[in-house]
Formats: C-alpha cells, structure tokens, sequence
C-alpha cells in the first residue's frame, strides 16, 4: 500500500470537488489529505490529493478521476522527483520563562515563526513535510498542545516538468 | 429576438432533432410545460411515474442509438427519476434528463418539493449541470447532448430552476461545443493493433467474448465480419445479444452465470482471449481468481478505467469499438501471419464435444407450461424479428437464453443495475421509436407490477405491446437461490393475492389472455400478434418451480456449472 500524492488541474466550478471527494467515497479509495485552492487562471482549480492503495487500486484512482468531466488533467506526482509542502499551525501553553523559552527554541530548531502570542500562548506557524510536522507535535508534547491546523500535503514536480493547460 | 427559458428549451430539443420527451408535469416545470403547450416540433408522452419517463427514454436510446429525452419536475419528480438514470447509467445509455428545480433564490431554503437533485444523482450520471442563468441554458443543453452520446455514453441530468425558465435571453444554440477537460478517445493507437492481431493469428484456442459496447459502438457488422474471416468462436454477454448473429454456427451463445456449458468452457480454456466492448462483470466471470487462466487477453474499450478494472490484460486498446475492428480487419489483410487452422480444427472438435451437452435443453412433454417453451414458441411464431425488453429475474434469463438475436438494438433489458419495472415503460419507448415494429415484453408477475400503472400510458398512445407474463406466482429468481443456498426457506417470494390480469388488462381498455395449457401456447401467440393495433397481455400461467440452468454458483469458476 504505497502513498501517492495525486495533483489534479480542474475547472474551478460549483460541484466539482464534490465529484472528486465522491469518487473517493463510492468506490471506497481513501484520502489522507486533500488541499484545493484557485491558480493563477482564476478557472482552473489545483486540487493535490494524498492517498494509499496497490498499484492497480492507484491505476483505477487515475483512470476514474480523469473520466470526471471536470478534470483537465492530473498527475501522480510520486511517479517523479517532487517536492511536497504541508503548513501547520500550533496553539501551545506557554507560561513562564522557563516554558516560554523552550517553546521559542523549538520553534528555532525546527525553522518554524511565532505567529501570535498571549501571556498564556504561543502560535507557530511551520512549513515542511508531513514528518517534520509530526516531529514537532512529538518534541512540544501532545500536553502541551492547545490545537493544531494542517492544510493537507501541497506538492509539485521538480525539474522542467508542469502540469498546465499549455 | 429574446425568448424565456422554457421557450430556449423546447426550441433547444427541436434543434437537436429530439422527436420525444417521455415526462410528467409539476410546479417547478410549468413554464415548460406551456412552451410545449405552444409548440409542435416535439411529441410529449406523459407517462404515470416517473421512473416510467426514464426506462422509456431509456428503451428508445437502446432500440435506436439515439439519445432518449426525460421532462420531470423538481423534489419527488427527480427522486422518482433516479432509480431509472442509474439504470441508464449502469449499462452506458445515451440519456438527457431535465429535473425541474426550486427558484434559485429559494435553493438551500427547504422549500416545497425541493431536493438537491444534483447531489442525490451525482453518483449515477456520467454528468449533471446546475444551470442557474438562462443565458447558460442553450449552451448547456448543447453539451449535455455532447457529453450523453459520445466517448462511453451515459445520462447527463441538468437541473433548470424555475426563475430560469422565465427569465429571458436571447436564443442560439451551438452547432458545436467543446470541453477542454473532455476528449474522448475515437480511434485506437495502430500499434496496439497490430501486436492484437498478432496474438490473436497466434491463438490455438482463440476465444472472442463480446458485450454492450459493440451494441453501443455500432460495431455489430465490423465485428461479423472479422468473426467470420477468423474463423473463432464467439459469446456474448447478456448486454451484448445481437452484436453477432445467435443463429450463426459460430456464436456458442451467452456466457456467465447462466450462460451456455459451450460457452463457458470455451471462455475458462481458451488460449487468447480477445474481448470487445464487454467489462468483466462479476456474473460474467465467476470466481476472478479462476477466470481463463490459461488465456492471453486482448480487450478493446472506449473506456480506459474499464480496462485492468477486473482483470489483467495482455494486450489494452482504448477506442471505439467499430473503429478498431476496421483497423483490425485492415491489419488482418495486410499481415503474412496465418491462422493456425489445424490447431483451430481441433478447438472447434472439442467445442462442439461440449455443445453436443445441448445444456439448454428442457422438458418437452411437461404438463404444465414450461417458460422456456413460451420464450421459444415467442420466438418462432415472431421469426426473430420482434424488438424484445425484459424484466428482471427467471424470465430475463430465459428470454436471453431462447430467443436468438440476430440483430442489434432488439434485446433491451437491464444488465447492470437489474431493475425490475424496467420492461414495460422500455417497450413502449421501443415502439414509439419503431411504430410499425413488433415490440414484445417478457416479465413475470412480480415485475410487471413494479410498473403496471404504464398500461394507461399503452392506451393513451395506442402502443400495440404485446406482454408476455411468465406467472410462476413466485419471485422465481429469489425462490431459486432459496432452494439452492437457503434449503428451501421460501422467505417472501411467494406471490400472493395476484390480480387476475386477464380484467386487469381489459380494465386498462387492453385485451387479456389467460394461458394455462401447453399445447395453447403457439395458438395464443399467433392470435395475440394478429391483433396488430391492440395490446395484448398474455398471462402464462407457468412451471411453478422451473429452475434457471445452468448455473455457476457464487465463488466457482466458468468450468464449474451446474448443469441440471
């Protein structure tokens, strides 16, 4: 069951995540994460998909996506060399010196910002792999974590290689 | 000029050359209902449900290629609709349903008959469109019909609110649309062809195996001839009837769950398997793991994702089916590869070793009516030439098994989804498309009844069907398994407290016949189909526990049939 992350170029329409994430669920794929947003030609939407399956559950995912409509064109970015983003925001207890300091030299360690703070909290921001991620939460220590937020895995292939309507 | 709505959508269809709209009024679709009111290039059929308008648009696509057109209102209009879009939607038929919708400013709000439409059907449609500007409706409509009939064909729903069929725009509708996002594939890449043909010329044991797509395709007559040129044998599946003539020595008939020992056989030890148009459906495989596994496989499909779904394929072409077949047979004559005739003698040997089983055969002499005997007497007495639907259960079966299609579009039935109801309304949707056909449904008495209420829709259009009704007073299917796997705990397939169909029938201003003697089976059919403007419902009261064979039960492979 190999992770996959699946990039896919859609038209930016009413509905159309809805096929997407209902494809998932009729035919019983599952999803890990899932980030969507407009690009830089406001009609087309980037929607990055992380998923697990055997090679012909992963095959039939593609095939069936790119029978949507909607669906322009889509890669599977773990075919190639790529990189891959997630951001994470964590509200955390910090209070007193001694709490406050080690928070702030975490957050150094791992490159991460302080985005907001409160006499009783700190908010950092932090950008990296989704292991990176996990890392953090584990060094912080799930007591001391008031919540989190991740966006979902962003990823886009290096080298030349783009996936575009051109 | 600018027109409303409801006047761009019939004017829409008339310039699609739309001939019927098979539908059912209601509040969200009144301003549609008046531009048809005033216009004269569509015919209207009003049916009684609206799962009716759906199976009958359905019928017509099947028996013409064409697509079939569905008028319903919004809320319980669309929901009725549902069960035959996903019937359309299983067997890759060519639909453009129209849901009427609430006021686009009332959507979300709970308002009377209001239903997400979009949501509940999203899952069941090749495609659905929300329009809500009118300014968007021609176009819409333009690629609804684009989308229904081309690349794998399929039901397109649009969802028009009803402020959109009042508001106003200026009319033009497309010659052509395209879709970026939508291109389907037409021709088949040469050389996957070629190294297809070079397996195929390579086969000891070759083995054509066919489905709906040739249907679809209008690749009946490419795929006659490379058949025939070939030399194999060849099976259809239960969708795939009449895309190669049942009566040509060739043909070894159905396979799958109830298919032919001949067939089946020939399918689990062939040695190159070339599959055209046809899915892998689990009642045609049997146990996967066991599924020809001596075999080569060559599968030609205009759907990628059908491709490497079930089965692993040697040799992938995507692409309509009668285009490649024509590739196929251009190939086949420019090759110096030959067929390997003598191993080919000794397949057809074994073949008919294995037809010689006659697996198909059934008591003669019985008593009572036999349904296979009706099936075969229905065939004879209309030479093969009728347009036949089905329900679904026992009598779809026989119907499959006994009543040989030599051509496409005449056997119209419920493949994949098995919707019971379906028979009727279909027919009547194949005999407005053929008005001076002979269109015959074979049910049974629990399906008839999913859709009775369409005899009223016969009388009102004077449709002459002639229904035959296999009346074992069991869900003869349901009691079959029963017998089979669940030791003859008969748990509510017995029908009780029938109508008498015969007053039924008459009640609908239709004539009735009762039939409970073998020996009147041929004479009623001849009377029934001499009555040429009447519908004629024929209740066959039969075999009570006549039993479908053979039969692969759950979890076998094709060489493990039950025979009698």
């Amino acid at each position: 069951m190999m992770r996959h992350i699946i990039s896919i170029l859609m038209e930016n329409e009413a509905g159309a995540l809805s096929r997407v994430a209902g494809l998932f669920s009729a035919r019983g794929y599952n999803i890990e994460s899932l980030t969507v947003a407009p690009t830089e030609d406001p009609s087309l939407s980037r929607l990055t998909l992380v998923t697990r399956g055997s090679d012909e559950i992963i095959e039939q995912i593609t095939k069936q996506l790119n029978k949507l409509i909607e669906v322009v064109k889509l890669i599977d970015l773990t075919d190639g060399p790529h990189v891959e983003r997630e951001l994470m925001l964590v509200k955390v207890k910090a209070m007193g010196h001694d709490e406050r300091a080690e928070i702030d030299r975490l957050n150094d360690i791992f490159r991460g910002n302080i985005i907001d703070v409160t006499p009783k909290t700190y908010t950092i921001e932090l950008t990296g792999t989704g292991d990176k991620l996990d890392a953090l939460i584990v060094a912080i220590g799930a007591d001391k974590i008031l919540e989190t937020v991740r966006s979902g895995v962003s990823g886009i292939a290096r080298g030349e290689k783009s996936l575009s309507v051109k | 000029m600018e027109l409303t709505g409801a006047d761009i959508f019939a004017r829409c269809l008339a310039d699609e050359g739309v001939e019927y709209v098979f539908g059912y009024p209601g509040g969200a679709v009144l301003h549609i209902y008046d531009a048809l009111y005033k216009q004269e290039a569509i015919e209207h059929v009003l049916v009684r449900h609206e799962q009716a308008a759906t199976h009958a648009a359905d019928g017509y696509a099947r028996s013409t290629g064409k697509p079939g057109v569905v008028l319903v209102t919004s809320g319980p209009g669309a929901t009725n609709a549902v069960t035959g879009i996903a019937t359309a939607h299983m067997d890759s038929i060519p639909m453009v349903v129209f849901t009427g919708q609430v006021p686009t400013n009332m959507i979300g709000n709970d308002a009377f008959q209001e239903v997400d439409s979009i949501g509940i059907t999203r899952p069941c449609v090749k495609h659905n469109f929300l329009v809500k500007d009118v300014k968007d409706l021609a176009e819409t409509i333009k690629k609804a019909f684009y989308i229904a009939t081309t690349g794998r064909p399929g039901p397109v729903v649009i969802d028009i609110p009803k402020d959109v069929t009042a508001d106003k725009a200026e009319y033009h509708y497309p010659k052509k649309v395209s879709i970026r996002s939508y291109n389907p594939v037409t021709k088949g890449n040469p050389r996957q062809i070629k190294k297809a043909v070079e397996l195929m010329l390579s086969a000891e044991r070759p083995m054509v195996y066919t489905g709906g797509g040739v249907i679809l395709g209008r690749g009946a007559d490419s795929l006659t001839k490379l058949v025939k040129k070939l030399n194999y044998p060849i099976t259809n599946t239960l969708m795939g009837l009449g895309g190669y003539p049942a009566t040509d020595r060739q043909n070894l008939g159905m396979l799958g769950m109830h298919g032919t020992y001949e067939a089946n056989m020939s399918m689990h030890h062939c040695d190159v398997l070339i599959a055209i148009g046809a899915r892998f459906d689990d009642r045609v495989t049997g146990n996967i793991e066991k599924f020809c596994p001596t075999a080569k496989i060559v599968h030609v499909d205009i759907d990628p994702a059908s491709i490497a779904k079930n089965v692993k394929v040697d040799v992938p072409i995507v692409g309509n089916v009668d285009s490649v077949l024509k590739d196929m047979l251009d190939v086949l004559k420019e090759t110096k590869a030959k067929i390997n005739k003598d191993a080919l003698a000794i397949w057809w040997k074994q073949i008919e070793e294995w037809r010689s089983l006659d697996c198909l055969k059934f008591d003669q002499n019985s008593e009572t009516i036999k349904p296979q005997y009706v099936v075969q007497q229905l065939y004879n007495v209309t030479k093969g030439d009728a347009f036949v639907t089905s329900d679904v259960g026992q009598h779809q079966m026989f119907a499959a098994q006994y009543y040989k299609f030599d051509k496409p579009y005449r056997w119209i039935n419920s493949g994949g989804l098995g919707t019971m109801g379906f028979g009727l309304p279909a027919a009547m949707g194949a005999q407005f498309a053929h008005p001076d056909e002979l269109v015959c449904c074979i049910t049974g008495e629990g399906s008839i009844q999913m859709n009775i209420q369409e005899l009223a829709t016969c009388m009102q259009y004077g449709l002459p069907l002639k229904i035959i009704n296999l009346n074992n007073r069991f869900l003869g299917m349901v009691r079959q398994w029963q017998e089979f796997f669940y030791q003859g705990r008969y748990s509510m397939s017995y029908m009780d407290s029938l109508p008498d169909f015969v007053k039924l029938a008459e009640s609908y201003g239709h004539v009735g016949m009762k039939i409970e003697n073998p020996a009147d089976v041929e004479g009623a059919l001849k009377e029934a189909m001499a009555l040429k403007d009447r519908l004629v419902f024929m209740d066959f009261i039969t075999d009570r526990e006549e039993n479908v064979y053979p039969m692969i039960p759950a979890g076998a492979g094709l060489n493990e049939m039950i025979l009698v």
